[in-house]
C-alpha cells in the first residue's frame, strides 16, 4: 500500500526507505526525489517559504497521481510526503519514493509522480523575500513537464 | 440550489473572504458561477477574467467552465497550483 501523508513536520529520508522496502525481496531498485528551500527564486532572496493546501482534496489528489503511477509501470510500493506550513531555506519540502522490481520503472515512476504533483496537487507556495511577501507563479515549464507524459503514453498505446 | 464556495491562496488575499455560500438558479456550470462572481465588479471581475490563470475543482476533483453543479457541490477556486 502507498503511503501519502501531508504534514508539518520534517521527514527522516533513511527512516521512510527503510519502512517502505521492510522485508520485501521483490524490491530490485529504490528511486527517490527530494524537494528542497531554496535561498533565490527569480532573483529575490527568500527569507521563509509558506505552503498552503485544500487539505479536502490534498490526499485524493495525491491518491490520483500514485494510482496513474501504479498502472502505468512495475511499481510495487511507494511513498509521497509533502509539508506544509512555514519552511526555511535548505528544508525538505517534498518527498516521492518509488520501489520496483527494476530500475527503468523506479525512475520514470518517480519522475511521474512529481511532475504530476506540482501540476495537479492543490498546494500554493508564498515567498517571504526582502521585497515583501509573494505568492509564487505556476511555471510554463512544469506544465510541459507534466504534459510530456501525456504525449508519451499517448504514443505507447498507438 | 446553494453551493459552497471556497477561495485559496492568492485568490483568497484578493477576495479577502475563504468561503462562502452562494444559491444559483438550477441547472448551473462553473461558467454560470464564474458570471454571478464577476458581476461582483472589482477584484472579482479582473481576477477571474479570461485573460487571467486560475483553475476549478467540484467536490475536490479539477472540474472545467461546461462542469454541471449539482445542490450543495464544494466549489474551490484557486490559482494554478506551485507545490513540491
Amino acid at each position: 500500500m502507498p503511503t501519502i501523508r501531508v504534514q508539518t513536520e520534517d521527514f527522516d529520508l533513511g527512516a521512510e526507505v527503510d519502512a517502505l522496502r521492510a522485508g520485501n525481496a521483490k524490491i530490485g531498485g529504490i528511486a527517490l526525489f527530494v524537494g528542497l528551500v531554496r535561498d533565490i527564486n527569480d532573483g529575490a532572496g527568500v527569507s521563509t517559504l509558506t505552503l498552503e493546501h485544500y487539505p479536502a482534496m490534498t490526499q485524493k489528489a495525491l491518491v490520483d497521481i500514485v494510482d496513474q503511477a501504479c498502472a502505468r509501470w512495475d511499481v510495487i510500493n511507494a511513498t509521497v510526503i509533502h509539508r506544509v506550513g512555514q519552511l526555511m531555506p535548505t528544508d525538505q519540502i517534498v518527498l516521492v519514493i518509488v520501489a520496483s522490481g527494476h530500475r527503468g520503472d523506479a525512475f520514470q515512476a518517480c519522475e511521474f509522480i512529481i511532475d504530476f504533483l506540482k501540476t495537479r496537487a492543490p498546494f500554493w507556495k508564498k515567498e517571504s523575500t526582502q521585497k515583501g511577501e509573494r505568492w509564487v507563479e505556476a511555471r510554463a515549464s512544469d506544465d510541459a513537464a507534466s504534459s510530456r507524459w501525456q504525449a508519451l503514453h499517448k504514443s505507447e498505446e498507438s | 440550489m446553494m453551493l459552497n464556495v471556497l477561495y485559496f491562496a492568492s485568490l483568497r488575499e484578493t477576495f479577502g473572504i475563504a468561503s462562502e455560500h452562494i444559491a444559483l438558479p438550477a441547472p448551473a456550470t462553473v461558467a454560470a458561477l464564474i458570471v454571478v462572481l464577476r458581476a461582483r465588479g472589482d477584484s472579482w471581475f479582473d481576477a477571474l477574467g479570461p485573460d487571467k490563470r486560475w483553475r476549478v475543482a467540484v467536490n475536490e476533483e479539477m472540474a472545467v467552465m461546461d462542469t454541471v453543479l449539482q445542490v450543495g457541490d464544494a466549489v474551490a477556486i484557486f490559482p494554478p497550483v506551485t507545490g513540491g
